[in-house]
């Protein structure tokens, strides 16, 4: 299978933010919005082709799905070690083709209706483009140094559009924290890059996830304090992982980064950007669960589970929707996080892999769909509070049934993809490890609670009265969520366990039904409790907030995580390391250098008192200097 | 005339030009001219040394000798190779560029102009020298105007920062001075005759002795001008005091010639020398890296900001050049270029900044993204370039570093090098720092909102440093291949030892 053309993927985005972006005075908003949706048209069509071929046609050979790489030198270290840059056509880059462009098109479309009238509307398109384009690149990218050049670039791209209202001082400053919180994340992965790189001579993923390859068979020729060297590298990739997807203790940025414009939230924030970190365990999973029998898979696995508790918890809690969505996003990334941990490789026992990357298919749409719903519903009542909400339901019908069938199918209700995504997760976790088991099920009734909290409050309780009668958004924005919603339901019925396996020879998967049955009960128990707590104006959510007193206001703080980060970087970095090195330099450094230079001159200012002028003091000083010598010479002639 | 004569030819006719003119407009026309023929006679360089590398493999390519001294051997010996090809060339770029920042020069504009291209003729000179005195000399045309062109058009303590700075620069001087007569007494150890020449004292084996005496010389002698901790206090008080164009030029250009030296000299005659003392000056060098990035948090000043900030970007050239292995080198190379378009650019924006707030005060500057879109955006991706962006030169920069250092198994050398890559993560911290106050949040003067938009002169400058920038990071290819070669002769005379 000839894959060349799937360059254009990337390139497409990139030629529309450079046009967008040089000529961003000339061109008319609406010309711009056109330009933008086209481009990334264009490439959507380019992915659906390509997965069409490669999964139904081309890919598949012997049974097995084979890897197309299209790739060329961009630059070089040493004669062996160097980066490449290039296009590399697998099962789980063309899914991700797919998630990416689907959700970025649909995001580009609602954006032309929801940036309207936006001083900034082209600069909005070209950024999008930007993050579309870095976006593809990751996806596609053959080696771990492509994959770190695009992850950067998908970070700054973040950075900008979170940012994008620049002149609101708290976007400001959570653009700066994504960008800071990530890019320390990103120094362990350079690090275990550079590890990679030194130990093994290769970038290349091919040779470095080939499990029948020398570098996994001899995982165990270096050390380092008890760790096998490859485990220390994939540690330290993870932790670039985990700062991207928003992992325990990594996560404090995705909260604040919902200061973006929501249509961003749904793009970056929610569907692609942050299960980057999911996406580069996948692609690097044979080594993960070869090298020291797993060791750093488990520490993926944990995290993951702890992180999909620890936010489910918090989102409980949250009043502004779209930060309830946040912490929903990072607790569903856990989820993909432990699914993955507890994978097999060979068979059925690849199961998790293939439920994680099932589950990221799914999330990706139906989350997009919430953060674009709530986007809708945040148009309609210039609010993000829960508290300004309520009784939407009359005024927004095509928003709140969207809503309803994201809302479900998050909670894993029957028959929605959710449902089965999540049915294997948990049938994964339920085969390896009891505990994450447990932790699973519990999340998913916390899921179905919060996110039916958030449902009841802003379209059913209390009847707000609204300043301005609150109506439903034009056809640009209501479409992407009819696409979207038709889409949480329908990718439930993919075959995706056919396509997509560590194994790359694909599984049959039946629903297994009394685990199904539990997940479901758990489920609806929690949609049942929302519905008591929120359906109907009542006191009774305040009674329970009361009675869980300091741990409710633990939760409603987030642990105090922020805090924490602020002391550390505030008082630790900034007064205590960073103030005391500018002291050092102009107060030691600095201070020493212009002694050198004073006490030359005091020095100067002594000495040039011997040259008076006077001739009686120069003759006194010949005369002097004449006898001490003479002196000096008749001694060391006499001995 | 032979193709690198020009370059210091060229600069001189300019020189005498300059003298007949009589206003500003006049002055920078002129600058403008020469400034353009060299670039011009730079780019051409690139093609024709490309086209004599494929038929030449001499270390020195366009050698010409001319006896000058002949006591003391001294001669004009020229010559260039890879690297110095693309340092004369970042040098073309850099003096265009400031020539279009001091567009509108006020005070005595043809004095200024001609200190300016005084200073890049001895530039240019130092690239081309294989003769150390001859070197010598050319480091000392472009130091001295250096203390006019602050003590005359700065701003501030101008009359403190510049005697400092020259004072300095001028100790250094004097190291350096030592380190070379060291090395000139110690050419004739194979029997032959006392030289300054490098290509003939690299062939010579200077005693073990003498190499661990003078190496710390020539090393520091070079490298207070490469902003080597803790002899960089001279940078700071001088940027801040500088007028834009000379910030630009002494930052961008200038402080090359310390890493520079230090390779061409120090380490290439010097090798035994710099196996000896590689560790301690590693120490001092990665502790630069982060010591001047934690630094640059913490100032208000802009030029101080970036000032501390060439201390730590500096910091990784030499910690590069220690590293004894062709990616690093080839790494500190790219970081020399890259930094020098990079810096220049910043101190050129600060310029252009200042100009119109009459602040450089970070905390009384807010929301010009807003009032001067393109200057604001323009510094938004500079500062994106220098925290080591991919897609900017100064990413492929680094990342050869990085490979390069990690080369090495042992402890010591390991610690260095992740110290010196945390330092991405405290970039990110004052880059933004800056991005977030100055340019992003609310518009906190009144009075800024009717600040004037870029001029063309101002567009052309900035858009000139930037575009090698962008060059540089998207197709890192070419510019390796010229450095590449160049590096065969370090490789087989450094690192045997």
């Amino acid at each position: 299978m000839n894959v060349s053309y799937t360059i254009a993927i990337p390139l497409i985005p990139l030629a529309v933010f450079l046009v967008l972006g040089i000529f961003n005075q000339k061109i008319k908003p609406a010309v711009s919005g056109y330009i933008g949706v086209a481009g990334l048209l264009t490439s959507a069509i380019l992915s659906y082709y390509t997965a069409f071929q490669y999964y139904f046609i081309h890919g598949k050979e012997d049974g097995v799905f084979q890897t197309f790489v299209e790739k060329t030198n961009w630059m070089s270290f040493t004669e062996t070690l160097h980066i490449d840059m290039g296009v590399l056509i697998d099962p789980i880059s063309v899914m991700m083709l797919i998630v990416v462009s689907t959700v970025s098109l649909m995001v580009h479309i609602y954006s032309r209706g929801y940036m309207k009238g936006d001083d900034g509307y082209t600069k909005f398109f070209a950024y999008l483009s930007l993050f579309s384009f870095s976006m593809f690149g990751l996806v596609l990218a053959t080696n771990l140094f492509q994959i770190y050049i695009f992850w950067e670039l998908v970070g700054v791209s973040s950075f900008l559009l979170i940012g994008y209202y620049y002149t609101k001082p708290s976007a400001v400053a959570a653009a700066k924290k994504a960008f800071i919180v990530t890019r320390f994340a990103d120094f362990g992965f350079l690090i275990g890059i550079l590890i990679i790189g030194y130990y093994t001579g290769t970038y290349d993923f091919q040779t470095l996830t080939n499990p029948e390859g020398s570098i996994i068979a001899n995982w165990a020729s270096g050390s380092f304090m008890g760790l096998s060297i490859l485990t220390w590298a994939l540690i330290l990739i993870f932790m670039g992982g985990a700062g991207k997807s928003a992992m325990f203790p990594l996560h404090i940025w995705l909260p604040d980064a919902m200061e973006g414009p929501t249509p961003v939230s749904a793009l970056i924030h929610a569907a692609t950007m942050v299960v980057a970190g999911v996406y580069l365990v996948a692609r690097l999973f044979p080594m993960y669960y070869f090298v020291e029998d797993g060791f750093a898979l488990n520490i993926v696995a944990y995290v993951g589970a702890f992180s999909s508790l620890f936010a489910a918890i918090i989102a409980v809690t949250q009043t502004d929707i779209k930060r309830v969505l946040a912490f929903s996003t990072m607790s569903q990334i856990g989820y993909m996080m432990l699914a993955l941990g507890v994978s097999g490789y060979e068979g059925h026992e690849g199961v998790g892999y293939m439920a994680s990357m099932f589950h990221l298919f799914t999330h990706a749409m139906f989350k997009a769909l919430l953060f674009l719903g709530a986007g809708s519903v945040i148009h309609a009542v210039h609010s993000n509070y829960l508290q300004d909400m309520g009784g939407l339901h009359k005024y927004m019908k095509i928003t709140s049934i969207t809503f309803l069938i994201a809302a479900l199918t998050i909670s894993g209700f029957p028959f929605t993809s959710g449902f089965f995504s999540k049915d294997e997760i948990l049938v994964a976790a339920f085969e390896h490890n009891k505990l994450i088991y447990g932790i699973g099920v519990f999340v998913a009734g916390l899921t179905a609670f919060y996110m039916f909290r958030l449902y009841f409050g802003i379209f059913w309780g209390k009847n707000t009265k609204y300043e301005h009668t609150p109506h439903e958004s034009p056809l640009s924005m209501t479409f992407p969520l009819m696409v979207l919603a038709f889409l949480s339901i329908a990718t439930g019925y993919t075959h995706f366990s056919e396509y997509v396996s560590p194994d790359k020879m694909g599984f049959e998967t039946h629903l297994d039904v009394k685990l199904a049955i539990v997940a479901t009960s758990v489920g609806l128990i929690g949609i049942a409790l929302a519905a008591v707590f929120y359906f109907k104006p009542n006191n009774l959510s305040d009674r329970f907030a009361h009675a869980f007193g300091s741990f409710y206001k633990w939760t409603y703080d987030k642990f105090y995580f922020d805090e924490i980060y602020l002391f550390v970087t505030r008082n630790i970095l900034f007064k205590g390391v960073a103030a005391s090195a500018a002291w050092f330099d102009r107060n030691v450094v600095d201070a020493s250098m212009n002694l050198i230079g004073n006490s030359t001159v005091l020095a100067s200012q002594k000495i040039k008192k011997l040259q008076s002028g006077r001739f009686q003091d120069y003759a006194f000083a010949f005369v002097g200097g004449a006898v001490v010598l003479a002196l000096v010479f008749i001694y060391l002639w006499t001995n | 005339m032979d193709i690198l004569s020009l370059f210091v030819i060229v600069p001189i006719l300019t020189i005498l030009a300059l003298v007949f003119t009589k206003d500003l407009k006049q002055a920078r026309l002129v600058s403008m001219i020469g400034s353009i023929i060299q670039l011009a006679m730079a780019i051409n360089l690139v093609f024709a040394y490309f086209k004599e590398r494929a038929v030449n493999d001499s270390i020195m390519v366009f050698t010409k000798d001319l006896l000058w001294f002949k006591n003391f051997n001294i001669h004009y010996t020229i010559g260039v190779d890879g690297i110095s090809v693309s340092l004369i060339l970042l040098t073309s770029i850099v003096v265009l560029a400031g020539v279009f920042i001091s567009w509108k020069m006020k005070d005595l504009p043809k004095e200024f102009f001609i200190s300016l291209i005084v200073l890049s003729t001895g530039v240019y000179g130092f690239f081309i020298s294989i003769d150390l005195f001859t070197m010598f000399v050319f480091y000392e045309i472009a130091v001295i105007p250096m203390y006019l062109l602050i003590g005359i058009w700065g701003s501030g303590p101008k009359e403190y920062s510049a005697m400092k700075l020259t004072l300095m620069l001028m100790g250094a001087s004097a190291v350096l001075m030592i380190g070379i007569f060291g090395i000139y007494f110690n050419s004739n150890a194979d029997g032959g005759p006392l030289t300054f020449n490098i290509l003939e004292i690299a062939q010579v084996n200077i005693p073990f002795e003498a190499q661990k005496l003078f190496f710390p010389f020539a090393f520091i002698g070079f490298a207070v001008i490469g902003a080597l901790f803790p002899f960089h206090t001279w940078s700071p008080d001088g940027h801040a005091s500088a007028p834009t164009a000379v910030s630009m030029l002494h930052a961008g250009v200038l402080m090359k010639l310390g890493g520079y030296g230090v390779f061409r000299v120090a380490m290439f005659l010097l090798p035994e020398g710099t196996q000896h003392w590689s560790w301690f000056f590693i120490i001092l060098a990665a502790f630069g890296v982060i010591y001047g990035a934690f630094s640059a948090i913490r100032q208000t000043d802009l030029k101080y900001i970036n000032a501390y900030s060439s201390v730590s970007h500096l910091g990784m050239v030499l910690f590069a050049l220690l590293m004894l292995n062709k990616t690093a080198w080839n790494g500190a190379i790219l970081q020399s270029l890259s930094h020098g378009l990079m810096t220049a650019l910043f101190f050129a924006l600060i310029g252009m900044i200042y100009e119109r707030t009459h602040t450089r005060d970070i905390t009384k500057l807010g929301g010009l993204l807003k009032v001067i879109p393109f200057i604001s955006a323009i510094y938004v991706i500079a500062g994106l370039a220098s925290l080591g962006l991919p897609g900017f030169s100064g990413f492929v920069a680094e990342m050869n570093i990085f490979v390069g250092a990690f080369e090495h198994e042992d402890l010591f050398r390991r610690i260095a090098t992740i110290v010196s890559v945390s330092a991405i993560v405290v970039t990110a911290v004052y880059i933004l720092r800056v991005v977030g106050i100055m340019l992003m949040g609310p518009v906190k003067n009144e009075e800024y909102l009717s600040l004037p938009k870029a001029q063309w002169y101002e567009k052309l400058g900035a858009l000139l440093l930037l575009i090698p920038i962008t060059g540089m990071g998207v197709a890192p290819l070419w510019l390796s291949d010229i450095i590449y070669e160049s590096l065969q002769p370090f490789i087989q005379g450094v690192l045997p030892y």
